[in-house]
């Protein structure tokens, strides 16, 4: 009887341990079951590379939306990963062990901070200062990648951290015992055995940044256009979705699902990659 | 003229530890900017009254209780899911295929936006399972959200536990159920716990899953069915909508100081536990 029990157990336990897959797939199968009609009726090609999105006309591309988000996430790439290397590699090798200990969890615990709350700095403080130094209105890419900049910060930086510190300490004795300094020891010996999870940790960030929605509808500007200069407002993928969701219907409704399919592609592209780096780092 | 490494390395040390100062300082610097503009507006009338004209004016007390229970509702059907997840993987399979795919699953869910959270809930629970907007909807799309979460942090805490604490359970005569239920999980309750927290942190700061599941509703709730809007939502909405910068301050002041405190205690608990176990 109890031996019944003990693999009636392990069975349940084996159900439960796919739940994140079945929901993976439920989440697929749903966006596609909504989206997948439109594209079809539009055309691959046409709902991609086409500009105009007239939910009204009934026309529905999106290529400017996938311009927007390249430009802002390429954006906010630009200005964390100077800063977030520079943090995980003197947190990592530089730094005393009391003030890594105290520097690493609090840029954990300031990832916490709520993406609403990033956001609405963006219109508080840069906004003002964008319009007074640099014109325009204020919402536009470069406000949108310095904020979404900082909000990759700490993904990028602790991961990078994590990865610096697996490499094996043997690697860097070896390096100064013949006589290498410090710099020379990280630049040659650590950041090279290292580059794999950083380029992971680099990816999720972008998965982050291209994933994030509420602060870029707040700071971005949201214009369905090409942008030609970084003041420029644009309208990204997740913006499309978020901001005509709550009137959306039929058709319209349906295009939403659409943006919703080609961002999910993109994140689970964006997933797949980070997962087999940071796997082959293992291996080594 | 060749530049001396010793002194090349004494620069890329200042210009790395400038980098780091300024980075921690970006992020204090958002934290006390908010608490700055926020705290002025907090009192106990902001936090027990009801907003009147759409937030405009009057407090945020249906918000907080929304914020409260939305979490609750996704620990709830989360934590079952999660624990019973990282058992299986820590004390029933070998290291293979099968774990690797579950791991794979687990990673890949981790970064689904939210929004696509948001989209997926609203048409399976608020349409197609006619849940409606409402605090069941809601927080079953955050239990999905934060469920890798829960399984990473239980995982490693089940891990954690010495083995020699299982070999005792098991020479006592007991199966491997019991000796996981009775001697393994309460060894890894701190770092389970931690999970859990970590889990309520991430939901308490979601807008974009909650906003089209759980709706925005500015009623007390009264049932599971009842649409409800957490402080989050609220504050996008007065921020945005540029209803009022005061009480927008006010809301993100309560939001910031619950999150760290969560956070901190879920860090607080963790560095306990791992004290315990090294």
């Amino acid at each position: 009887m109890l031996k019944y029990n003990e693999r009636l157990i392990q069975f349940g336990l084996l159900i439960t341990a796919f739940s994140t897959i079945a929901i993976l797939i439920l989440i697929g199968l749903f966006i596609l079951k909504e989206g997948l009609p439109i594209i079809l009726k539009v055309g691959i090609k046409n709902f991609i590379c086409g500009v105009n999105w007239l939910p009204r006309e009934g026309e529905f591309e999106i290529f400017p939306m996938i311009m927007g988000s390249l430009w802002i996430t390429a954006g906010a790439l630009l200005m964390s990963m100077p800063l977030s290397l520079a943090c995980a590699i003197y947190l990592a090798e530089f730094s005393t062990t009391k003030i890594g200990k105290i520097l690493k969890p609090t840029i954990e615990l300031l990832a916490g901070i709520p993406s609403v709350v990033y956001g609405f700095m963006g219109m508080v403080i840069l906004f003002p200062l964008i319009r007074n130094f640099l014109g325009g209105p204020g919402p536009c890419i470069l406000a949108a990648s310095i904020i979404l900049g900082i909000m990759i910060l700490p993904t990028i930086t602790s991961i990078s951290i994590d990865s610096l510190q697996a490499v094996p300490y043997s690697y860097r004795e070896g390096s100064l015992a013949l006589g290498a300094t410090r710099w020379q020891t990280v630049k040659m010996v650590v950041l090279p055995a290292a580059r794999s999870g950083i380029i992971a940790g680099i990816i999720l960030g972008v998965g982050r940044a291209v994933g994030e929605t509420m602060a870029v509808i707040m700071i971005a500007g949201n214009a369905v256009i090409i942008p030609d200069s970084i003041l420029d407002p644009v309208r990204t993928l997740t913006a499309n979705i978020a901001l005509e969701m709550s009137f959306a219907t039929g058709e319209h409704r349906q295009a939403l699902f659409a943006t919703g399919i080609v961002l999910f592609i993109v994140i689970m592209i964006l997933n797949i990659t980070a997962n087999l780096i940071a796997k082959k780092e293992v291996a080594k | 003229m060749k530049i001396k490494p010793v002194f090349t390395e004494r620069i890329v040390k200042k210009i790395l530890f400038v980098g780091t100062v300024f980075t921690v300082l970006i992020l204090l610097f958002i934290i006390f900017y908010v608490l700055k503009n926020g705290l002025a507006v907090i009192d106990l009338e902001f936090l027990l009254s009801s907003p009147k004209e759409l937030g405009r004016a009057g407090g945020i007390f249906p918000c907080i209780i929304g914020t409260i229970i939305l979490p609750l509702v996704a620990i709830i059907i989360a934590t079952p899911l999660g624990v019973g997840t990282a058992i299986y993987l820590t004390e029933y399979t070998r290291e293979g295929k099968l774990t690797r795919i579950i791991r794979f699953g687990t990673e890949c869910l981790a970064g689904v936006p939210s929004i696509i959270f948001g989209l997926f809930g609203f048409v399976l629970f608020v349409v197609y399972l006619g849940f409606g907007w409402s605090i069941l909807s809601g927080g079953l799309t955050l239990a999905f959200m934060i469920l890798p979460t829960i399984i990473r942090t239980s995982e490693e805490a089940i891990k954690s536990v010495p083995y020699s604490y299982r070999e005792v359970g098991l020479s006592l005569g007991g199966t491997k159920w019991q000796t996981i239920t009775r001697i393994v999980l309460p060894g890894a309750l701190p770092g389970i716990v931690t999970g859990v927290i970590l889990g309520i942190g991430r939901s308490i700061g979601e807008t974009a899953a909650v906003i089209f599941t759980a709706g925005s509703s500015l009623r007390i709730p009264t049932s599971l069915f009842d649409s409800s809007r957490t402080m989050a939502v609220h504050f996008y909405i007065l921020a945005r909508e540029g209803i009022s910068m005061e009480n927008a301050y006010g809301t993100a002041a309560i939001l910031i100081i619950a999150i760290l405190m969560i956070n901190l205690s879920a860090y607080w608990i963790m560095y306990r536990f791992m004290a315990k176990f090294s």
